[in-house]
């Protein structure tokens, strides 16, 4: 299957990635190739399969509802770009 | 001393012996780094100082008779995908240029608290996207046996740094083949285990239901030393597999008689180079001497593994790698105009080509109106090809193929098609994609590269697998070749 110019800038949009015009030709072709190739699934009846997740069933397993997790915020935050007063910044986001 | 030369188990003997000292040993690896690394770029953060002090807190628990056993105080390297309290982790990645991780994964607790010294970080292909690490931030890996080929990916600088006997031993991780691919094209020993078996807690995510972490060695003894210390259960892993760990090391040495080795049919078909088909085919001769029994098996829709991962694993990762966002750890834009842009220039600038592709696949497969025509009729397929798996098993003990289509290729000869790149996976992908533990091991050479045989197991078939890749290693040589430069 093949994707055009524009399908690629929606896909880069959700996936909330910059990409310049003269990449966009370069993902374009590259992604329709994989797709290309994924398309060999078409071949597969697969009616009544169901979809595998875990390859060995596995199910979430659930614990009991304490506290695990000591705070340590000082910690974390330590790789963050931008804090104040133990809070990450980011640009306004409300005016 | 030629103390690289010589195997875990060996090392540790000799430790045990008092021929040598964990410092002794700490030291001449690091000159082994510091000689030969400039020229293979395996390594992307050295803590040697860290080592040292280790190494002595090793030497002194021997002295007082408080060893913690068979690892204490044998040198080793991570995988850089594996979170290191103190320690810059970067995944292979620009967006984690800057990360000093403030807490060690599960796989980096458990091999301190066996006593191994850790010389550092290796390289690997971004977010360990990749067959050749050529995808890294930290540049190309080169193959110790001829350093214009790849070694491999992703876990390229860990099974380099083996082949060329800089560290006697790594981890890795294997998502789609990163362990047993490199580990063939370096001519080692390389085991992923089980899905579940070690924990994934502290391992950066690329697709989390294919993650596993697992060893380089030059043996499988030794493989399955250090295996036996990283596996078990992990409460903050919320998939590992709540069983007991078998005993690894003390059944090796069983005879393979009256086993049956499957091997199939679809992995010796065309577009097998004939070199690795005529290494592979000896091996397989060798097991026939060894007392196994070989019989064809069919693999059905083993054919569709790399199409069902490029839709599953590309899904897996859009979603674990929407976590780097410029707010919370790595790499930021300058002056972001707004919270949009922020997120857009961040993830532009941090990740590399074969991310954002990979990032933008999983996007689409998961995307409103394609979900169900891409990302659930992979898994539909997942099934079929697992339940082929199963099938086989219940004639088979083992399954046996080549690891490669092929012998390393040359740095920068696939990078153009991505699809060419994924091809290389062709015969490891789908044991993932079961859940099985595979090795590869070396079983011959061609033009001076060395070859790999892949063996898969059953689900938590560690002990057997392993066994099976020792008593090949009791009577052949290949796993002892020690590349000519690095001898």
């Amino acid at each position: 299957m093949s994707l055009d110019i524009d399908a690629v800038k929606n896909i880069a949009h959700l996936a909330r990635i910059d990409v310049s015009e003269k990449d966009l030709e370069t993902y374009t072709k590259d992604l329709s190739n994989i797709l290309d190739m994924v398309d060999q699934m078409n071949a597969v009846d697969v009616t009544g399969v169901e979809p595998l997740s875990n390859a060995l069933d596995a199910t979430q397993r659930l614990r009991a509802d304490v506290v695990t997790e000591t705070n340590k915020r000082e910690a974390l935050q330590a790789n963050a770009p931008a804090t104040e007063d133990g809070v990450f910044l980011v640009p306004r986001v409300i005016e | 001393m030629t103390w690289h030369t010589k195997t875990l188990t060996e090392l540790s003997n000799a430790i045990a012996a008092r021929e040598t000292t964990s410092r002794e040993l700490a030291e001449h690896f690091i000159a082994r780094v510091e000689a030969f690394d400039g020229e293979l770029n395996t390594f992307v953060t050295r803590t040697f100082d860290a080592a040292l002090a280790a190494a002595d807190a090793a030497d002194a628990r021997r002295a007082a008779g408080e060893s913690l056993g068979p690892l204490d105080g044998l040198p080793f390297a991570h995988k850089d995908i594996f979170c290191t309290k103190g320690v810059k982790t970067t995944c292979g990645s620009k967006m984690l240029d800057n990360f000093i991780s403030p807490y060690d994964a599960t796989v980096v607790e458990k091999l301190q608290a066996a006593g191994m010294v850790c010389l550092g970080k290796t390289n690997m292909d971004e977010f360990a996207m990749g067959s050749s690490n050529e995808t890294s931030y930290y540049g190309d890996v080169k193959n110790p046996w001829n350093t214009s080929k790849v070694p491999g990916g992703s876990s390229g600088g860990s099974a380099s740094a083996v082949g060329a006997r800089l560290v006697p031993a790594t981890t890795g991780t294997d998502t789609g083949g990163s362990i047993r691919q490199p580990a063939a094209f370096c001519g080692i020993t390389g085991i992923k285990p089980t899905y579940g078996r070690v924990s994934r807690y502290g391992m950066i995510a690329f697709a989390s239901s294919l993650d596993q972490a697992g060893v380089f060695a030059t043996t499988a003894e030794d493989a399955a030393l250090m295996l036996q210390a990283m596996s078990g259960f992990d409460e903050r892993d919320s998939t590992s597999i709540e069983r007991p760990v078998d005993d690894l090391v003390t059944g090796l040495g069983e005879s393979l008689a009256g086993k049956t080795i499957g091997l199939p049919k679809q992995f010796f078909a065309d577009g097998l180079e004939p070199e690795v088909k005529d290494a592979v085919d000896a091996a397989i001769n060798e097991y026939k001497n060894l007392g196994a029994e070989v019989k064809e098996i069919d693999l059905p829709n083993i054919g569709l593994s790399v199409p069902v991962y490029y839709v599953v694993a590309p899904a897996e990762a859009s979603a674990n790698l929407s976590r780097f966002d410029g707010v919370r750890y790595g790499h930021r834009c300058d002056n972001p105009e707004d919270l949009t842009d922020l997120y857009k220039r961040t993830r532009a600038e941090g990740f590399g080509d074969e991310v954002k592709r990979r990032i933008m696949m999983g996007t689409y497969a998961l995307s409103s109106g394609y979900y169900d025509a891409y990302y659930i009729k992979a898994q539909k397929i997942r099934r079929l090809i697992r339940d082929d798996f199963l099938k086989a098993f219940e004639e088979v003990d083992l399954i046996a193929g080549p690891t490669t289509p092929g012998l390393p290729f040359g740095l920068g000869e696939q990078t153009d098609d991505p699809v060419t790149m994924y091809l290389n996976d062709i015969f490891t992908i789908g044991v993932n994609l079961a859940g099985l533990p595979g090795m590869s091991i070396p079983v011959g050479e061609a033009s001076g590269l060395p070859i790999g045989l892949q063996l898969v197991g059953k689900h938590f078939g560690e002990a057997e697998l392993l066994n099976a890749a020792h008593q090949y290693q009791q009577v052949t040589d290949w796993h002892k070749a020690i590349p000519a430069a690095f001898q």
